[in-house]
């Protein structure tokens, strides 16, 4: 866009210049002229903010289907296999648009998904975004009967669940993992310090991404005692700054931050990193590539993410998502997309499909894993203004962006 | 027009339209008037338009949680930007750039066009425009990318220094890797205007220069490259002003400092979904540039573009 619009330019310089700076003048008039449209008030999060759809009443009985689903979701999740089997069963056509990150699914679901789209497959940090803006609507839960069989963790979490009122139905979680190319460590690291030892400068990749600020937290958590952090997400003024002084300490460590996945892989392929933050599904690429890589969850936890089929409040095929929402939680369902991706289920009985699928997959994806494996990742969520103890003390998500921009980086 | 169907209307039609030309003949300002509103139209429909909305939404904010544009007016994203020490040195980092990538192609740039225009035979300067404009044939990401394999470790650059006993540079990931792939991608919009300068300077005037006892350096100093100028102020609108907005080669090759004006402006669109900050970010590069071509304008060098 910008090559074309500077070649037009620069073709008639002068009098683009000359309209240019015209547009400059008529935009200044423009802004101190027509004063204060302002719609929405200074929100900041919290308990004393309400769900503006909260009142919208909810479906009582699933009708016939309108012949199509418009679907945002990450890629990986709309796989034929399970797809089809959906589409022939329910003559739902499902139509996917892929999102790469949490932000960009918040923006596609703005304005209620626009009429446009039916179901975004939103991960916790985004979760509170969508449904504080009004852009997601009360789901009828009586409505999905595997919903009963979650584990009960992810049946009415704060992410998706406001006073008892659910705005979409869970769907899988997973950690975000130490990687490690077994080249470079004979044993495998044990603790995220590596990533913030400078013994290893040139060779450490993790994500550009403000949330990465939680992954410094939840190491300082341990570490450093006296921050007294409880939660990775709900930093005080304090707490954020000796995170992000801790990211910018190990900012020269950093090879790159990746944006992509592919990105990542490349760099571990070609020796560019041999250290990182990153997800399942770059390790099971690595291994898919014959390419030798460990993967770990540190004795500090880890981080992770729990995604949510979220309703959209201007749904237009909504028999269609009810339909969705119930055939994605049973187990068979639930194991095939689990065993695809490399992720976790949210339905307990997913576990003996996922060995039927591949066998030993329930153990190597956590199906079955006791509480405490669920305890030792701190899943994604919206930093916001509010703590959980009601005090206003907390740094909300702005507060990350701007000082993942402007000090980390 | 119609006269041969139809004679009589066409009469009467060719009255009318004898009438509104010949009033529009006395009438220069109707004229160009009717001329030029399509064009205009069209102009600042689509492009202006674009341009005001962008200016417009610099003006607001967003609410930091729900992430919905707040129309209230304020200066707030240009205060930011020029109160923040990181955002300045982004600035800087990208003018800097724009600056280093111009130069360096204008030097690579105006012995290659010389060459083309006044020496190379014809079939050769055919040969070197087809050289010069396949690149430009080609994906930019595929360019970009190969240029990453280059880089990369054990890629071909490690790899051919390596042999030849020079040891390694790892390039991959710095602002020098950003500052060759800029360059490469660019020399094609330098090497263009500069060689339809050259070409359009008179052979008399260097006979002249020569007659005149002017050595080669003083002939080039003095006619070539003042002739030549416009042409390389043409060129090098191009290629700062496409340094500037640009952001998907720092995102690929670029490492921990490879932070420009470009992937500010993509970063708070596509992952903070910060349009309003991002639109006053996009206008420190229009102004830039409004600068830019003003004292171009004043140095006289736009006069023969």
């Amino acid at each position: 866009m910008t090559k074309r619009a500077v070649r037009r330019w620069s073709r008639g310089t002068k009098a683009a210049l000359v309209l240019a700076s015209a547009a400059v003048i008529t935009a200044g008039c423009g802004s101190s002229g027509s004063g204060s449209t302002g719609s929405v008030g200074g929100q900041s999060g919290g308990p004393g903010l309400t769900v503006p759809t909260a009142n919208l009443p909810v479906l009582q009985k699933i009708g016939k289907g309108e012949g199509k689903l418009n679907l945002i979701a990450w890629e990986g999740y709309l796989q034929p296999e399970w797809v089809k089997p959906f589409e022939q069963q329910t003559g739902c056509q499902v139509n996917a648009k892929y999102a790469g990150s949490s932000d960009e699914m918040v923006a596609l679901m703005k304005n209620g998904g626009g009429g446009q789209y039916d179901m975004v497959s939103s991960s916790g940090d985004a979760d509170l975004r969508i449904l504080y803006a009004g852009d997601a609507r009360p789901v009828n839960i009586n409505l999905i009967p595997s919903w009963k069989d979650f584990f009960p963790a992810f049946q009415s979490p704060s992410f998706n669940t406001i006073n008892g009122v659910h705005y979409g139905v869970s769907l899988q979680w997973g950690p975000n993992v130490l990687m490690y190319s077994k080249k470079a460590f004979s044993t495998p690291p044990t603790s995220w310090s590596v990533i913030y030892d400078s013994k290893y400068k040139g060779q450490v990749t993790v994500p550009d991404n403000p949330i990465q600020i939680a992954d410094a937290a939840l190491y300082l958590e341990k570490h450093q005692p006296s921050l007294k952090i409880t939660d990775p997400y709900e930093l005080t003024q304090p707490q954020l700054q000796a995170a992000v002084s801790l990211l910018a300490k190990q900012r020269p460590l950093i090879e790159k931050y990746w944006g992509l996945a592919s990105q990542e892989i490349f760099d571990f392929k070609n020796g560019n990193a041999t250290l990182g933050a990153g997800w399942p599904y770059q390790v099971s690429a690595l291994k898919a590539d014959k390419f030798d890589i460990g993967d770990t969850i540190p004795s500090e936890g880890a981080t992770g993410w729990a995604d949510t089929w979220m309703l959209a409040a201007k749904a237009p095929d909504i028999n269609c998502a009810y339909m969705w929402m119930r055939y994605i939680s049973t187990p068979k369902v639930q194991a095939e997309q689990a065993v695809n991706y490399g992720e976790t289920p949210d339905n307990k009985l997913a576990c003996s499909y996922m060995d039927k699928i591949q066998a030993g997959s329930c153990d190597q994806y956590h199906a079955n894993a006791p509480l405490s494996y669920f305890k030792s990742i701190a899943l994604w969520k919206t930093p916001l203004a509010t703590c959980d103890n009601g005090k206003p003390d907390c740094m909300p998500y702005s507060e990350w962006v701007s000082a993942w921009n402007t000090e980390v980086k | 027009m119609t006269t041969t169907t139809a004679p009589d209307l066409g009469k009467e039609r060719g009255g009318i339209g004898l009438r509104v030309s010949s009033a529009l003949w006395r009438r220069p300002w109707a004229r160009a008037t009717i001329l030029l509103t399509p064009p205009l139209a069209w102009f600042i429909l689509v492009y202006l338009a674009a341009l005001v909305v962008l200016l417009i939404t610099a003006f607001w904010q967003i609410n930091p949680f729900t992430e919905n544009i707040v129309r209230v007016w304020n200066v707030g994203n240009f205060t930011q930007i020029l109160t923040t020490s990181a955002y300045r040195g982004v600035i800087v980092r990208t003018v800097g750039m724009a600056a280093v990538v111009t130069v360096v192609d204008a030097i690579v740039a105006f012995p290659f066009a010389y060459y083309m225009a006044r020496i190379a035979s014809r079939r050769t300067r055919t040969a070197l425009f087809v050289a010069i404009l396949m690149p430009l044939w080609a994906s930019y990401l595929a360019k970009v990318y190969s240029w990453l394999l280059i880089f990369t470790h054990g890629g071909l650059l490690d790899w051919t220094l390596g042999h030849l006993g020079l040891g390694q540079v790892h390039l991959i990931y710095t602002n020098w890797a950003v500052f060759t792939v800029f360059a490469y991608i660019w020399l094609p919009f330098m090497i263009i205007p500069v060689y339809a300068a050259l070409e359009r300077i008179p052979g008399s005037q260097l006979e002249a220069s020569q007659d005149l006892g002017a050595r080669t350096w003083m002939t080039t100093r003095k006619i070539i490259i003042p002739l030549a100028l416009p042409g390389i102020v043409a060129g090098s609108i191009f290629t700062f002003s496409l340094t500037l907005g640009d952001y998907i080669t720092p995102l690929l090759v670029g490492g921990t400092s490879a932070n420009f004006m470009g992937n500010i402006i993509y970063t708070n669109i596509g992952t903070a979904n910060n349009v309003p900050f991002a639109a006053a970010m996009a206008m420190v590069p229009i102004v830039i540039m409004a600068v830019y071509l003003l004292s171009a304008r004043a140095l006289g060098a736009l006069e023969a573009v």
